[in-house]
């Protein structure tokens, strides 16, 4: 065939919902280039989740099936993933940047010979072609890509890129596919996934979000933004720094490997906003931020910004809260 | 055991970037390096793997000349001795070509374990130890949080999405590549600066290990992000800032 394969990401049959944005950018890029789209589940008794693809508005499901993709493995995944890519002959592997995805994929692609264009964040079309756009310097600044080389082509991308699509369509036609795999070749053996504590806190029900990250330089400084956090009557958050640091705890992390949000305010202070940390609060209603490098990210998705050292405009935002508030 | 660890020289956090005239690269002119900081934990997870279980740690790095200061901090740091890449045309090199180089250099080592950080702080794209492993023939595990080593193989606390994790294991020589926060990163001290200055730094070229530039993706620019938001930008004395952002969030936005 030539065509678009998205895969996407389901585990003890419930869906990443990070699935549907890269099926998004796969219908859309498809109708960028006159191409079909086949939508992929893989995994253990997967043909429920087949049919649920099969009215999202894609020309083919396919439903690979295997006993040894029932708990994930990188070695099971590229074997399969590769055995299909090979059968199916598709132009591009669309897939979505989970933590996932960048376990198997990079070494996936490396079985054709080609790169995986990782994270990105959107395409544009030049002279018929495809040029996808990445973040490049912890999202400081943005570069245009481009292929040189045959199909197939590996895509993955980027968590908030693409607005999942809700539009339904006519059922597509649904295939069962069982890879050949050699089942002695794996080698990763996993355990069951497991959290380490259970969460006393929970942000994603807060209402406002004070955050902190490095640019508050010391444990010792933290009450500062603590005072803050209460004189705005909001739970006090962190980027994955301080937390690693043990500045905070873990259940305060907000980010990719922390909790999303999506309060009222969010109010960061200090963080440079890597897209770790964007995806976890960019569906925050008011976002501030606060930080002393103008070209920081995170201004690129603040509805009010100021520059200048946290140490001066903390307090003073503190105080003028406590006022207001009063 | 002996630990092989990839690291890249990538430009300090904090710098201010500017695009050179090529529009394809930054103006490096004056531009501070440092070690790619998960690149800095997977040195770190190294060194303390050798504290447990004795053997070697192997620095493995692919830059230009400057990157070979990089390479003395982790000697300095207590790696046991360094492999340079020395190429001034790396931006040839996609990701595929520049992992063969590394996989190349690689190769004749003989580690029993690779590690490297999850992604570059410069690139970012994450997948340079992960396509080693492929080339080299090697189990993978990513984004790694705690590594367990015990004779034929390693069992490894992998970070899922979430705050979940799991524990993989797997046999030995295998490629890890590391979590940046995982553990504390050690200072080089005065002996160790001065006892790197004896370690043996091997120089490579791409030319000598056979492998030649690819780009089956090619970086066609780079440029500033465009705004996705009109962001209010609130100048002023750090008081008035306050003022005007209290102001804001009252009877503009209506959150306070």
């Amino acid at each position: 065939m030539s065509g678009i394969l998205v895969l996407t990401e389901q585990s003890s049959g419930a869906w990443h919902p990070m699935s549907f944005e890269a099926l998004a950018a796969g219908i859309q890029l498809g109708r960028d280039l006159s191409l079909p789209v086949t939508a992929c589940v893989f995994g253990r008794g997967v043909s429920g989740l087949a049919s649920e693809l099969a009215g999202r508005n894609v020309q083919a499901v396919v439903a690979l099936e295997h006993e040894a993709l029932g708990q994930y493995t990188a070695d099971a995944a590229v074997a399969a993933i590769e055995w299909l890519v090979r059968d199916l002959q598709p132009d591009y592997v669309l897939l979505p940047h989970t933590y996932q995805v960048r376990d198997f994929a990079p070494r996936l692609a490396t079985r054709f010979g080609r790169v995986l264009l990782s994270d990105t964040t959107g395409y544009t079309i030049e002279s018929g072609a495809a040029v996808f756009q990445r973040q490049l310097f912890q999202g400081k600044l943005t570069a245009d890509f481009a292929f040189q080389a045959p199909a197939p082509n590996f895509v993955s991308i980027q968590a908030g890129a693409f607005r999942a699509d809700a539009l339904e369509s006519d059922a597509a036609s649904v295939s069962e596919k069982a890879p050949v795999l050699n089942v002695s070749s794996l080698r990763q053996h996993p355990e069951a996934p497991f959290r380490e504590a259970a969460r006393a806190v929970d942000l994603s029900a807060a209402e406002r979000i004070v955050a902190v990250g490095r640019g508050i330089q010391e444990e010792g400084n933290i009450p500062l933004v603590q005072e803050l956090a209460d004189a705005f009557g909001a739970e006090l958050a962190a980027s994955r720094p301080i937390c690693d640091n043990g500045w905070l705890p873990m259940e305060r992390q907000v980010g990719s490997s922390g909790q999303t949000v999506a309060p009222k305010l969010y109010l960061s202070v200090g963080i440079s906003g890597a897209i770790q940390h964007l995806v976890g609060m960019k569906g925050s209603r008011c976002v501030v931020a606060i930080n002393k490098d103008p070209e920081a990210p995170i201004f690129e998705i603040a509805d009010y910004g100021i520059v200048g050292d946290l140490f001066d405009v903390v307090p003073a935002l503190t105080e003028a809260v406590k006022k207001a508030r009063s | 055991m002996k630990i092989l660890v990839a690291l890249k020289q990538v430009p300090a956090r904090d710098s201010l970037l500017r695009i050179d005239a090529s529009g394809r690269w930054l103006d490096e002119s004056d531009l501070s390096f440092e070690i790619n900081e998960p690149d800095a934990y997977a040195l770190e997870a190294a060194l303390q793997l050798k504290e447990q279980h004795g053997g070697e740690v192997v620095v493995l790095s692919a830059g230009p000349e400057r990157a070979v200061s990089a390479i003395r901090e982790a000697l300095a740091k207590g790696a046991d001795r360094a492999i340079h890449v020395e190429q001034e045309n790396l931006g040839e090199f996609d990701t595929l070509s520049l992992a063969k180089l590394l996989a190349a250099a690689a190769s004749s080592e003989k580690a029993d374990l690779i590690l490297t950080g999850l992604q570059s702080d410069d690139l970012g794209s994450g997948q340079t130890g992960v396509i080693m492993a492929e080339l080299l023939g090697l189990p993978h595990a990513t984004i790694i949080m705690a590594v367990e080593a015990s004779g034929q193989g390693v069992r490894v606390k992998r970070e899922l999405e979430a705050g979940w994790f799991q524990h993989v294991s797997m046999p030995l020589p295998a490629v890890l590549t590391i979590q940046s926060g995982i553990n504390k990163l050690r200072y080089a001290t005065l002996m160790g600066i001065k006892k790197a200055k004896t370690k043996e730094v091997r120089k490579l070229t791409a030319a000598e290990l056979g492998v030649q530039p690819e780009s089956s993706v090619s970086l066609l620019r780079i440029y500033q992000p465009k705004r996705v938001k009109q962001t209010q930008m609130l100048a002023g004395a750090p008081a008035e800032q306050a003022a005007q952002l209290v102001e804001k969030l009252k009877f503009e936005a209506r959150v306070i």
